[in-house]
C-alpha cells in the first residue's frame, strides 16, 4: 500500500472480500444491499457457476444489473425456476439446499447473534428497525452465515438491545475495518483492510475484541474485480 | 363465484372497520389501489397482515387505518425505514399499533395453515432469539421423532387483498412471475378481493402461472395500473424511483399528509 488514497471505496473492498468466498459451487441465499453486490460480482467472475437465491422466490437468477429490492422482474425473468414463497422457505431454505446465506444487522455482538429489530426496549424502542424478515431462520438453515456489516462501537456491541438471529453459523463477519472469523465461539480479527491498523478496528469495537497472533492485510481489490463490481450498474446501498 | 364490480363497490362490501385483512404481493403485483380505496373510504381499526409492510402500508398506517400490524420485515426495500410505521411504533402517530412480529418462515407457514384449514403451521424457526417472548409462538414436540419444532397460529383474515395480472369474464384469475404468498392469502381468508390490470375473454394458460378459480374469490375489479409503483409483470415495471422518493415524503408528518391528501384523498374512486 503505497501513501495514496485507495482508488475503491469501502463497501466496494468488502462486497470483493465476500465475494472471494463463493465458489463456482456455491448455493447463496441473498438480500440485497452488499450481499447482492458481492454474490453478482461472484458470479461475473471466478464463479459463473454460482447460484442466486432471492427469498422472493427466484432460484438461479442471473440479473444483469444489480436490482433495488429482492423481487425485481429481471430475477424472476432469469431464473432457473420461480417458486412461491411459501415453498422457498419450507423446502428450500429450512430443507437444507442452501449452502451461505448473508445477513446484514444493526447491531453484532461477539458470538455472531444479530440485532435487526430495535435498538432500546422492545416495547418502547429509540429506533424500530425493520425487523428479522428472513434472518431468523437463514440463520438456522444454511450451512454457513456471512455476515456483512460496518464496524463502529455503535454496531459491534457487548449487549444486543435484542436478538433477531443466533450466531452460532456465523463463518466470516466482512466489515469495512477488516474480517473477522469464529474461534471457539467468539470472533476474532483475522485481517485488516490495506491502510486499516488493528487499533482502528479495536477502537470500533464495543468489547474487547479478540486479535489473531498472525494479522494479515487483505489483499485489494484488483482491477478486474473492480471492473465487474462497477459494471453492475450501481453502488452497493446498505 | 367471484363478482366482476369496481373496487370501491368491492371494499364497501366487504371490509369492515376493525377487521383483519391482508394485502399481499411480494415486491410484485403489491395491491395499492386497494389501499387506496380503504384510505378513502376511512376504514379503522383494521388488524393489517402483511409479511413485508412497505410503502402500501406505510401509507395505511400514517392515514390511521390500522390498530395492529401482523408482520416480518417492515422497511422500504433497497432504500431504508418506513417512517409512518416507526412514528406509529415509537411516537403513536396518529395512533398507537400494537405489533405481531414473525419471521418470514414463520408468516408463509401461517398463512399455509390457514389455506389448509389447519389450526398452526410448524416450521424449524423462532429457537434462539428473542422472538418467542414477545409474538405468539409456542414450541411442540414432533410425536414421531421428538424434535422440538416452532408452532404459529394459522392466519385466517377476515379480507385478502390481492392484485393479479388477468381475470376471465368469470371471474377466474392469473398472475405470473413472482407470486409469493398469494394463492395462500386468497385461500386463507374468510373474502377476498382481487384487483387485476384487465379482464380477457378466455385466459390463455402460461407455464409457472397461479390461477385463482372464481368459485374461491368474491370480488374482482379491474384497475389497470393497479399495482404502482410495485410492478405488473409482462405490464409496467417496479418504478423504483417513486421507492427512493418515498423516503422524503414520508419523513415528515406534514409532507406526507399533503402528499396523500392530493394523490389519494382527492384522486378519483376507480
Amino acid at each position: 500500500m503505497n501513501g495514496d488514497a485507495p482508488t475503491w471505496t469501502s463497501d466496494e473492498m468488502m462486497a470483493v472480500e465476500a465475494s472471494r468466498r463463493l465458489t463456482n459451487e456455491t448455493v447463496c441465499f441473498v438480500g440485497i444491499g452488499l450481499p447482492s453486490l458481492a454474490a453478482n460480482l461472484a458470479k461475473r467472475t471466478h464463479a459463473p457457476g454460482c447460484v442466486l437465491v432471492y427469498e422472493s422466490g427466484t432460484i438461479g437468477a442471473k440479473p444483469t444489473l444489480l436490482p433495488l429490492s429482492i423481487g425485481d422482474g429481471e430475477l424472476a425473468e432469469t431464473a432457473d425456476a420461480v417458486v412461491s414463497v411459501p415453498e422457498m422457505f419450507a423446502y428450500w431454505l429450512q430443507g437444507g439446499r442452501i449452502d451461505v446465506g448473508f445477513l446484514g444487522a444493526a447491531q453484532i455482538d461477539r458470538h455472531g447473534n444479530l440485532n435487526s429489530t430495535v435498538i432500546g426496549d422492545y416495547a418502547t424502542p429509540k429506533v424500530r428497525l425493520p425487523g428479522g424478515g428472513g434472518a431468523p431462520e437463514i440463520a438456522t438453515s444454511v450451512s454457513d452465515v456471512f455476515v456483512m456489516l460496518r464496524q463502529s462501537p455503535r454496531t459491534f456491541v457487548e449487549q444486543l438491545d435484542f436478538k433477531t438471529s443466533r450466531g452460532d453459523r456465523v463463518r466470516v463477519v466482512v466489515t469495512d475495518l477488516g474480517i473477522l472469523e469464529p474461534r471457539d465461539g467468539e470472533l476474532e480479527l483475522v485481517r485488516v483492510h490495506p491502510g486499516v491498523s488493528v487499533d482502528a478496528a479495536r477502537e470500533a469495537t464495543g468489547w474487547n475484541l479478540r486479535v489473531a497472533l498472525d494479522v494479515q492485510e487483505t489483499e485489494p481489490p484488483s482491477p478486474a474485480e473492480l471492473d465487474a463490481l462497477r459494471a453492475l450498474g450501481t453502488k452497493g446501498r446498505e | 363465484m367471484a363478482e366482476i364490480v369496481s373496487l370501491s363497490d368491492a371494499v364497501r362490501e366487504l371490509v369492515a372497520d376493525e377487521h383483519v385483512v391482508a394485502l399481499e404481493g411480494f415486491t410484485h403485483l403489491i395491491p395499492h389501489a386497494a389501499a387506496h380505496e380503504l384510505i378513502r373510504q376511512g376504514r379503522r381499526e383494521l388488524t393489517l397482515v402483511r409479511m413485508t409492510p412497505d410503502v402500501v402500508y406505510d401509507q395505511l398506517i400514517g392515514m390511521g387505518c390500522a390498530r395492529k400490524l401482523v408482520f416480518s420485515w417492515g422497511g422500504n426495500p433497497g432504500v431504508g425505514s418506513l417512517h409512518r410505521l416507526r412514528d406509529a411504533v415509537e411516537n403513536g402517530w396518529p395512533a398507537p399499533l400494537e405489533l405481531e412480529e414473525h419471521s418470514h418462515a414463520g408468516m408463509a407457514a401461517a398463512y399455509a395453515a390457514g389455506a389448509a384449514n389447519l389450526p398452526f403451521g410448524v416450521l424449524r424457526g423462532y429457537a434462539g432469539t428473542d422472538l418467542p417472548a414477545h409474538t405468539r409462538v409456542e414450541f411442540i414436540s414432533c410425536p414421531f421423532t421428538g424434535e422440538q419444532l416452532a408452532a404459529v397460529p394459522a392466519l385466517r383474515p377476515d379480507v385478502g387483498i390481492i392484485h393479479a395480472q388477468q381475470a376471465d369474464r368469470q371471474g377466474n384469475v392469473q398472475l405470473w412471475g413472482i407470486t409469493g404468498v398469494q394463492k395462500e392469502v386468497v385461500l386463507a381468508a374468510r373474502h377476498s378481493i382481487v384487483t387485476v390490470e384487465e379482464i380477457v375473454d378466455r385466459l390463455e394458460r402460461r407455464p409457472d402461472s397461479v390461477v385463482l378459480p372464481s368459485w374461491v374469490i368474491d370480488a374482482v375489479a379491474c384497475v389497470p395500473g393497479g399495482a404502482h409503483p410495485s410492478y405488473a409483470h409482462g405490464y409496467y415495471k417496479r418504478d423504483n424511483e417513486f421507492y427512493v422518493a418515498w423516503e422524503a415524503i414520508s419523513r415528515d408528518r406534514d409532507t406526507f399528509t399533503a402528499w396523500m391528501r392530493e394523490h389519494v384523498l382527492e384522486a378519483v374512486p376507480v
